[in-house]
């Protein structure tokens, strides 16, 4: 029976090739109608996740499930139900657009009819009107890769898995996979994976990295943020001893504290990364505060907005320290 | 079987809009025209015991050699190399359907080509009359050995090209086991040393399974069930093969 609450479950997912794991048990749900982003760097198994997802490659060892259905137990199931556009988004040279939707829309067991006026509203939706009968061998990146989202929703599954749909594409045709991203948003479960991290951050819901085959951080781009740099970050170029810093931002807000700090320049600055814990800002009375004294020559102060890269380049950083120490955990399991 | 259906007659499109099968259409009646015209000649300075069917027939392995590789070996390992397969099997389609799909499609257009090879025959029952140079006997049982034979041909091509993501080397396997199965048991069956009392059991199953007795059969009118079950349990088992051979692929990708 179908999960209400889950469309996607997977548990201690394990894959391993010969000597290497790839995957290395990774656990996770995706809500209903929820979009979730993959990234992880080359390499990382995003790729090898999704297509075990898909039933494509069988798993080492571990749980999937897409609703409700067993991607061991009923792949066939489970194949009705997903629509997936693979790593570079491989179409057939010979073959026109229209001829190329039908097909597939065939092969998805939709009827006839129905089929057909899917196809028009989908050329619609992803402006492939122009290039309808035209050959996709012949057609650009950005259409073909238009081509393959357009196949991935065509039978309107309930959840659809897309392997960096937004690669190679330019900065308009992005905008256009992104809407049409977003309008899947409610009725239809994504899962895609990008390098384009911006991207992730307004379209997904939700995102996970990963890295080395495990999880290393995963929730909202707002959390995340949150969880890795505080609940604001503050940038100071400063001329001074430190323990009257601290001894002035204890002043002005209890959980404010130095993070870091850089050695001094031949003009006696140095750069200090502060952190605290709400969500209050206190550059201006930072400002005051640190200008006034006469201990201190301020230099700049800047509120830092850390963005979904510095979420991910920490992330990941993390992982490779975890991993460096302790060199066991990445021996395949046997 | 609904995606069967649905592959075969996407298969037999994509085949039917391609150039090459066209260029192999042409050297195939070509080439089959010219040997036709060739026994002609012969025919007409000298009587012949045979009717020209069976001396037409004799020649089949020359073509199929040739022809079979190239309707097959794009079928699979070309769908491996754009990396289209994975977007075909995360369709709710089997491997099984995949293979019998493609196969279909192959035998379909290999016997087509030999069906057109009926128009030479006709084409010379219009302007002889001559009821021994179209004994109609012959010429049915060699259509219905190509038919059969035709079966294990093709597909030991599409188990070439399962093999292998690269076309030319599905080509040149499809050639070489191709030429091993028709000539291969031909030459060794032709060794004197088989004729010694130890290898009678290799020699007595070379007789079996080499095609030209099977040709010789099936022209004089003799449907024996052993060479039906022959081409029939070799294509199953040859066809089996390819779908484990795509699945095993699969798993260790």
């Amino acid at each position: 029976m179908p999960d209400p609450s889950s469309a996607i479950v997977v548990e201690n997912l394990v894959k391993s090739y010969a000597g290497t794991t790839a995957v290395n048990n990774i656990s996770f749900n995706v809500a209903q109608g929820e979009i979730l982003g993959f990234l992880g760097p080359n390499g990382a198994g995003k790729s090898t996740t999704m297509r075990i997802l898909t039933g494509f490659l069988p798993a080492t060892s571990g749980r999937v499930e897409i609703c409700g259905h067993s991607v061991a137990g009923a792949p066939e199931a489970v194949k009705r139900v997903i629509g997936y556009m693979p790593e570079n988004n491989p179409l057939p040279e010979d073959m026109r657009v229209v001829e190329y939707l039908y097909y597939r829309g065939r092969l998805k067991e939709m009827n006839r009819k129905r089929l057909g006026l899917r196809i028009d509203e989908l050329l619609e939706l992803c402006d492939l009107k122009r290039v309808r009968h035209r050959i996709i061998g012949k057609l650009s990146k950005g259409f073909r890769q238009r081509i393959g989202i357009a196949e991935a929703i065509l039978a309107e599954p309930p959840v659809i898995i897309m392997d960096e749909p937004t690669i190679g594409l330019d900065p308009h045709q992005i905008l256009i996979v992104r809407d049409l991203i977003s309008r899947l948003r409610g009725r239809m479960t994504v899962i895609i994976s990008s390098h384009i991290l911006p991207e992730i951050e307004m379209t997904c819901d939700r995102v996970m990295i990963i890295n080395q085959g495990r999880v290393v951080a995963a929730g909202e781009p707002a959390a995340l943020k949150r969880e890795l740099f505080g609940r604001a970050r503050y940038d100071v170029a400063l001329a001074g001893e430190s323990a009257d810093l601290a001894a002035v931002l204890s002043e002005i807000d209890s959980t404010l504290e130095i993070t870091s700090e850089t050695m001094a320049d031949n003009d006696g600055f140095r750069s200090f990364v502060l952190n605290a814990d709400t969500d209050e800002d206190f550059s201006e009375s930072l400002l005051t505060h640190l200008a006034r004294d006469e201990r201190f020559r301020l230099r700049a102060l800047s509120r830092a907005h850390p963005t979904l890269e510095d979420v991910f380049l920490a992330a990941t950083k993390r992982t490779w320290d975890i991993i460096d120490s302790s060199p066991a955990v990445v021996t395949p399991n046997p | 079987m609904r995606h069967f259906l649905t592959i075969l007659g996407h298969e037999i499109r994509m085949l039917l809009v391609n150039p090459s099968t066209y260029i192999a259409a042409v050297i195939f009646l070509a080439f089959m025209g010219s040997i036709f015209a060739g026994l002609l000649t012969d025919y007409a300075s000298a009587p012949q015991q045979v009717s020209p069917a069976v001396a037409f027939f004799e020649l089949f392995w020359v073509p199929v050699i040739f022809i079979v590789p190239l309707l097959t070996m794009k079928s699979i390992s070309e769908e491996r190399r754009l990396g289209t397969l994975e977007t075909l099997l995360t369709t709710p389609i089997s491997t099984a359907e995949v293979v019998l799909g493609k196969y279909g499609a192959a035998y379909f257009l290999y016997f087509s080509l030999w069906s057109a090879t009926a128009g030479f025959f006709y084409i010379l029952h219009r302007f002889t009359h001559d009821a021994f140079l179209l004994d109609i006997g012959p010429l049915i049982g060699g259509y219905v050995f190509i038919a059969v034979s035709g079966f294990f041909f093709v597909a030991i091509g599409i188990f070439a090209s399962s093999l292998s993501r690269n076309q030319a080397v599905a080509g040149i396997l499809g050639v070489t086991v191709l030429f091993a199965l028709i000539i291969g048991t031909q030459l060794v069956s032709g060794l004197s040393v088989l004729n010694q009392e130890l290898f009678a059991p290799i020699k007595s199953s070379l007789e079996y399974a080499r095609v030209f007795t099977h040709l010789e059969d099936f022209s004089r009118g003799i449907i024996d069930t052993r060479q039906l079950l022959f081409y029939i349990s070799g294509t199953t088992l040859t066809l089996i093969f390819s779908i484990l051979g795509l699945e095993a692929k699969l798993l260790h990708s």
